[in-house]
């Protein structure tokens, strides 16, 4: 045996069916050895991001760990990208790379990368594998470190000599798995007082609560406190529960932004404070005792000053704190709430929010939407209503434009019976549309791509709209975009389009009924913008809850906030 | 971080056992560089355990700074313990080389300060005499300071070094009868031992 095969057989014993890769020179003997293990299944990619990506849509969308793999030097650095994105967003993946032999390690040889070096800050820990028998050891210990605590990428990087070296060691059975961490009693007890003492309640719940999501949404029920989840936790609580405040943040609901921003205690559980979630950090809950429900310590008190700092596993935490439940009344709260609700707006006029509603309403709970970066991203998850959790995928924590397709694939291929959508916009479809190519290779049918062609990078000309007086610079598609359709056509992909109102409805039967994975083009209006929106550099209660039509009456906060983006 | 921000700024001790692996040094100093936490010194050595180096980081900042940097080691994969010097009394060395002009007139002065702080001559030239001098900060400050007047001409210091007092070796450690000394291990070594440790971070600070 070789330690290529050792590798192949690692993996199999450790579950993996499927790894998105693309193969080259240093990597050969692992591709020469995967002929003999067919119990794994390769998906061919057409860049290394679009394997990284794919991967983390495995990933995202089942909670378990995505596989990727790359050869040396370029190869390896095109993953570059989607591991930065697994690591913000806490992804549990594994990244195989080949490298040049040892002899030639540091001597600037033919496709040769630092990669370990390279990616040190982007992954939860790297590793050369230097010697054929630790071959199994690294891989498992790589999984574990990826899948245990908050997950997050590794890497592991394999000279050349040592995949074609004899393999003499054993091939180990995978690391046990560890307990989740239970919060320390007095803690839980000292939560559950400030709960108690709360006449304006507010959770929020994160991507750590998503696997948590029976739990924490039985906590809110009893407890009776109204729920805002952040983008990577759309789904960890049911969007038609009444207590549902919708999304926090930039572009967060009215409901969720003003409710937290006049809460008296907050609930976090699994989520880290990201700037897009609370504005400016000193005008974020201000009134709030803060619980904060973590399982990494570096991130409490990280961003925000914790009252209630919980270590522990969501599912947990949340069991814990279940067991002591006191509901918890609030009329005035409630109608306050309910007033703040009523002043969403749901958009009624042909435009991008017009069709991603459209479309979001066709879905059902089952199916999984995707999404790219950009202005249809904000709009969809304003406008999507998840029951479920990892129904939703998202690049939130590194915004990577190109990571929506890619992300849907590898959703597609976990869950063949299920229908992954996917809603990019003109600009992010482009950065990894040579995917379109993985769906025949691996006859996937099952993924459904829209395209929001709004002819511009949406969401930077907002920006300039807003904060760089319409200087519109360098974010103009229009006249140099693809025929989407006969793009589609051109990797055999069937595709329609609609352009206005009228045409929608039919297009979109068209396209969900096609029995392939199929393309549909939306064409809409150009200049329109995602509100509510709070600007870069205010506090959530700064909001601007609708669209200030085309010439914004500036008001002082987004003044100064125009200033920041200008003077940064 | 801003809620720390009021504390006073002040010299942090920090001692990190780490395992003995490529890049590990890099880890933990990009680890600081990201932040822009600041390294005063940094010495790394071997320790009596095979695999387990021990680097002893003096980092200026508040509080808040060093707590944030402490959580952010301990994430690493490659690091064993982190023991915070503010918590428990400590010793701690420094060695410093430092070569001072002399001239025929100041030559008897200079000899005469440096044998009251008990350093050590360790190369004599012409016109200069280099010492060697340990001891703690104050010491070592007070050293350079007489000497200035004189004129230094280099200077050369190691960095830090610091053990917790008492008994207790910062890894769990069996003695033998013969006085020989191992490291009790782990389970699943290096994994679980974080896995062990990350469970007992203290969850009220
Ligand atoms: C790889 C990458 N490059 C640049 C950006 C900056 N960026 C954020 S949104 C955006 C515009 C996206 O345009 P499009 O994909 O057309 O979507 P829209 O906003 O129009 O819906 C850009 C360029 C990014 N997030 N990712």
């Amino acid at each position: 045996m070789t330690g290529a095969k050792a590798l192949w057989a690692t993996l199999a014993n450790h579950g993996i069916t499927t790894v998105f890769g693309y193969p080259g020179g240093a990597i050969m003997p692992v591709y020469d050895a995967l002929t003999f293990y067919p119990e794994v299944r390769h998906i061919l990619t057409r860049h290394e991001q679009g394997a990284a990506h794919a991967a983390e849509g495995w990933a995202k969308a089942t909670g378990q760990l995505g596989v990727c793999m790359a050869t040396s030097g370029p190869g390896a650095t095109n993953l570059v990208t989607g591991l930065a994105d697994a690591m913000l967003d806490s992804v549990p993946l594994l990244a195989i790379t080949g490298n040049v032999a040892r002899h030639l390690m540091g001597t600037d040889a033919f496709q040769e990368a630092d990669i370990t070096g390279i990616t040190l800050p982007i992954t939860k820990h790297n590793f050369v594998v230097r010697e054929v028998e630790d071959i199994p050891r690294v891989l498992s210990e790589a999984i574990y470190i990826a899948r245990t605590g908050r997950p997050g990428p590794v890497l592991v990087d394999i000279p050349k000599d040592v995949q074609l070296a004899a393999f003499h060691g054993e091939l180990l059975p995978p690391l046990p798995r560890r307990d989740a961490l239970k919060p320390a009693p007095e803690v839980v007890e000292r939560a559950q007082e400030v709960l108690r003492s709360a006449r304006r309640p507010v959770m929020m719940l994160g991507g750590g609560a998503l696997d948590a999501a029976q739990e924490v949404t039985q906590l809110a029920r009893a407890w009776n406190v109204p729920v805002s989840t952040t983008l990577m936790g759309l789904g960890a609580f049911p969007a038609s529960d009444p207590l549902w405040l919708g999304m926090p943040g930039m572009h967060g609901s009215v409901a969720a932004n003003r409710a937290i921003s006049d809460a008296d205690v907050l609930l976090s559980i699994g989520m880290r404070f990201d700037d897009r979630v609370t504005g400016r950090v000193n005008g974020f809950a201000p009134h709030a005792q803060i619980i904060h429900v973590e399982l990494d310590a570096a991130e409490i008190g990280k961003i925000v000053r914790t009252h209630v700092p919980v270590r522990g596993d969501a599912k947990e935490t949340a069991r814990a704190l279940l067991a002591g439940a006191a509901r918890l009344e609030h009329p005035e709260w409630d109608a306050q709430i309910a007033e703040w609700k009523s002043r969403t707006q749901t958009p009624d006029h042909w435009g991008a929010g017009y069709a991603i509603k459209a479309v979001c309403d066709r879905l059902t709970p089952d199916d999984i939407l995707s999404s790219d970066v950009g202005q249809h991203q904000m709009i969809a998850a304003q406008e999507a209503r998840f029951e479920k959790p990892r129904r939703w995928l998202n690049s939130g924590g590194l915004g990577t434009m190109g990571f929506g397709f890619p992300a849907a694939i590898g959703a597609a291929l976990a869950e063949p019976g299920v229908r992954s959508v996917v809603i990019a916009g003109d600009g992010g479809f482009q950065m990894t549309a040579q995917e379109l190519a993985t769906l025949k290779h691996a006859n996937i049918r099952n993924v459904k791509i829209c395209i929001v062609n709004n002819s511009f990078l949406g969401m930077v000309r907002q920006w300039q709209e807003l904060f760089h007086e319409k200087r519109y610079s360098e974010v103009w598609l229009g006249d140099s975009n693809p025929d989407f359709v006969k793009l589609a056509a051109a990797y055999d992909v069937p595709a329609y389009r609609a352009t206005t109102a009228d045409d929608l409805p039919a297009a979109i039967d068209a396209w969900l009924d096609d029995p392939n994975s199929a393309l549909l083009e939306v064409v809409v209006p150009n200049e329109h913008g995602v509100f509510p929106m709070v600007p870069a550099g205010a506090a959530l209660y700064e909001m601007i809850e609708t669209e200030p039509g085309r010439t914004p009456d500036l008001s002082d906060e987004m003044e100064k906030a125009a200033e920041e983006a200008n003077n940064a | 971080m801003s809620s720390h921000s009021r504390d006073p700024q002040r010299d942090q001790l920090l001692s990190i056992l780490v395992h003995d692996e490529p890049k590990v040094l890099t880890r933990i100093t990009a680890l600081f560089g990201r932040r822009g936490y600041n390294i005063k010194s940094l010495s790394v050595g071997q320790t009596e355990h095979p695999g387990i180096s021990r680097m002893t980081i003096v980092v200026n900042g508040d509080r808040g700074v060093v707590e944030q940097a402490i959580k952010q080691l301990e994430r690493l994969i490659d690091v064993v313990k982190v023991i915070d010097h503010s918590l428990e009394k400590f010793v701690d060395r420094e060695l410093v080389l430092v070569k001072v002009a002399i001239t025929p007139e100041t030559r008897v002065e200079v000899r005469q300060i440096a044998e009251d702080f008990r350093t050590r001559i360790v190369d004599v030239g012409r016109h200069a005499l280099t010492f060697e001098v340990t001891g703690d900060e104050g010491k070592i400050t007070a050293f350079i300071e007489q000497m200035r007047p004189f004129g230094i001409l280099e200077t050369m210091r190691t960095g830090r070094i610091a053990l917790t007092r008492g008994s207790n070796a910062d890894i769990a450690t069996h003695v033998y009868h013969d006085g020989e000394t191992q490291t009790l291990k782990p389970v699943v070594e290096g994994v679980e031992a974080r896995e062990e440790r990350a469970r007992h971070v203290p969850n009220l600070f």
